[in-house]
């Protein structure tokens, strides 16, 4: 199972990584998410997966029985997906913006805030 | 006590959503400078906390560490929650005059209060995991500060900012998760035991490597730094001075925190690429800085340069080098942001941060021209500045290691930063402007004038305070460093004396 999930965190890296080389900011930004999602696998499968025992705590015990399911990275992941869905959203907003305005989104053509050497955009 | 080190945190965000809500008027504004100066008391009050107690932790909601979430404030962190609320009143003091009112309604103020809260939490934070947290509210709120106005140089400069911030950040994220994975705790008191634990040794170094390399984007460190020079000569000059003061020195922070607390492991492999980095750094930057011709450009990439003197520190990792670091971090902060304060100031009375369109300033606002040299000098490190001082200690401890082309460097770099100071010195004060303006300080209305040269003049008197007067400034890094060297009362502090058990403890206690 841990395995399965570590491939998957793999293949998930080495597609991020593709669409991060790209100059086009848009697919950076998929890039971005998609290794995004591969974190948030880490931390899932850090915690160790134990399938089948929710972390329930019977009725009039004070501790869970048995080996239940570690709830900490799943509490993590959470607030990383949270965290992450409103820094996405940003992000988008911004590139669409970018793109409104400076009517590129090839990352080698944005040079406003840093014109080569003699043009003059300031 | 947990009121203490909860008070730096709680002010800014209630001062961020009471200045969001009269937005619209000029309360917000003032809301704004009263809730900085609370921030400044607050840091004081907990400082003194800290000087009288020594290392102080209190748990959060009542769970007991190492499994709810701790604040702790050891001198370090308490000295750059003290520095947080002297820069951040100052920008917001400076920010009366800056800000026009539209960037005003599109909430300017709550964004930089939500930013202190992140910087000083981050400071205070006794958890990786809920650092992370820090390091996002810190990043959202600079992002709507950076491209707040929407100018299309911003949103160019934005783009570099945000997406290169978004890798370091997933980066982080992955390093906690398999350090979790690894120990199984997540308290960073409580990780300085458990990474000894660690049967993989090797793969620890790997997860530190991914924490250097997600703190080294955040500090703005060779080869990561490529986002800075691109987007802090982009927004307003609070902006600017904020996140030039400020931001990357988080990063330097969390990196001093970790590799003294949790990363110790294998100094001999981390801790010589730390000094590689810091060496590329400091000559990387002040290259780069020598061939700017914008004032804000050329102080940005000064930025960078300077980070590198403090990873030298941190890289040497002897008592007196994180002396060094922590010297030279406090006095950056002070005037790094007050060099781009004077940048607007600048720009407000000359019409531009372009070298070759400004000058005449010396000879019309030679006030404004004192204001600079203090600063710029002590950037520099000339004596009796501030910067001569951490510059001296961090030269002396690389001879007393015995890495002489480190201290080299350090010196070479300092002689190129006098180069690029008196560079901006020649043309904005000394030639004639270039369309005959004679820019003068009384042109401004007179509020504006006050409100953008008292938090300049107050800063540089701080930077004279600390250069004439560095023994107890230097005692104190002293101390500071001997608790980052040998964590035993920052981890007895989180922890208690003894591991404590999950009884539902409220507070850990700390020996008087």
């Amino acid at each position: 199972m841990e395995l399965m999930v570590a491939i998957m965190v793999g293949v998930l890296v080495a597609a991020a990584v593709h669409l991060m080389l790209a100059r086009n900011v848009l697919r950076f930004i998929f890039g971005l998410i998609l290794i995004s999602n591969a974190a948030n696998l880490t931390i899932f499968v850090s915690g160790r997966l134990t399938a089948q025992s929710p972390p329930l705590i019977p009725e009039g015990a004070d501790a869970p029985l048995g080996d239940v399911a570690n709830a900490l990275p799943q509490a993590l992941v959470l607030t990383a997906i949270v965290i992450g869905f409103g820094l996405f959203a940003f992000a988008l907003t911004l590139v669409y913006r970018t793109y409104q305005n400076l009517g590129t989104l090839d990352s080698d053509e944005m040079r406003l805030a840093e014109p080569r050497e003699g043009e003059d955009h300031a | 006590m947990s009121w203490v080190l909860a008070l730096p945190i709680i002010i800014p965000f209630a001062t961020a959503v009471l200045s969001f809500l009269f937005r619209k008027g000029p309360e917000g504004r003032w809301l704004s400078v009263v809730g900085s100066a609370g921030l400044l008391i607050a840091s004081g009050i907990l400082m003194a906390e800290v000087l009288a107690e020594g290392v102080i932790a209190a748990q959060m909601g009542q769970w007991a560490a190492p499994f709810g979430i701790t604040l702790v404030a050891d001198l370090l962190s308490a000295v750059m929650v003290v520095i947080t609320g002297i820069t951040g009143l100052a920008v917001s003091v400076y920010a009366l005059a800056d800000i026009d009112e539209r960037k005003e309604a599109l909430g300017y103020h709550a964004l930089f209060q939500v930013l202190l809260a992140g910087v000083v939490g981050a400071f205070l934070t006794g958890d990786l995991f809920n650092l992370y947290v820090w390091f996002e509210v810190m990043l959202i709120s600079s992002f709507g500060l950076l491209i707040l106005g929407g100018q299309r140089v911003q949103l160019d400069g934005g783009i570099k900012y945000v997406t290169l911030n978004l890798v370091s950040t997933i980066l982080f994220l992955a390093g906690v998760g398999l350090l979790y994975g690894m120990t199984g705790t997540l308290n960073m008191a409580d990780l300085h035991g458990a990474v000894q634990q660690v049967e993989n040794q090797g793969l620890l170094v790997v997860v530190a490597m991914m924490f250097m390399v997600a703190f080294g984007v955040k500090a703005a460190v060779f080869p990561l730094f490529f986002w800075l020079p691109a987007s802090y000569h982009t927004p307003a000059f609070s902006v600017s001075a904020i996140f030039a003061g400020l931001l990357t020195k988080v990063g330097v922070y969390a990196l001093i925190r970790t590799f003294t607390l949790i990363f110790t492991s294998d100094i001999a492999f981390t801790h010589t690429i730390l000094l590689w980095v810091a060496g590329f750094t400091m000559v990387t930057g002040v290259l780069g800085a020598a061939a700017m011709n914008d004032f804000r450009r050329i102080l940005s990439f000064h930025i960078v340069s300077q980070i590198g003197y403090m990873i030298l520190g941190l890289a040497l990792f002897t008592p007196l080098a994180i002396v060094g670091a922590v010297f030279y971090l406090v006095h950056h902060i002070i005037v790094k942001a007050n060099l781009f304060l004077v940048a607007g100031v600048a720009r407000r009375i000359a019409g531009s941060t372009e070298l070759s369109s400004i000058g005449g300033l010396y000879k019309s606002a030679p006030v404004l021209a004192v204001l600079f040299l203090v600063p710029a000098f002590s950037l520099a490190g000339f004596p009796p500045l501030s910067g001569f001082w951490a510059k001296y200690v961090l030269v002396k401890a690389s001879l007393d290691t015995e890495a002489y082309w480190i201290a080299g460097i350090a010196l070479a770099v300092g002689l190129m930063t006098i180069f690029s100071m008196t560079k901006i010195w020649g043309a904005a004060f000394w030639t004639p402007h270039p369309s005959g303006l004679e820019p003068s300080l009384s042109t401004l209305p007179s509020r504006d004038r006050a409100a953008l040269l008292l938090p300049i003049a107050s800063l540089a008197v701080l930077t004279c305070i600390i250069g004439f007067f560095p023994e107890p400034f230097v005692a104190f890094a002293e101390r500071s460093a001997a608790q980052l060297l040998d964590p035993t009362a920052y981890v007895a502090a989180v922890l208690g004396d003894v591991p404590m058990e999950a009884t539902g403890l409220a507070q850990a206690e700390v020996l008087p």
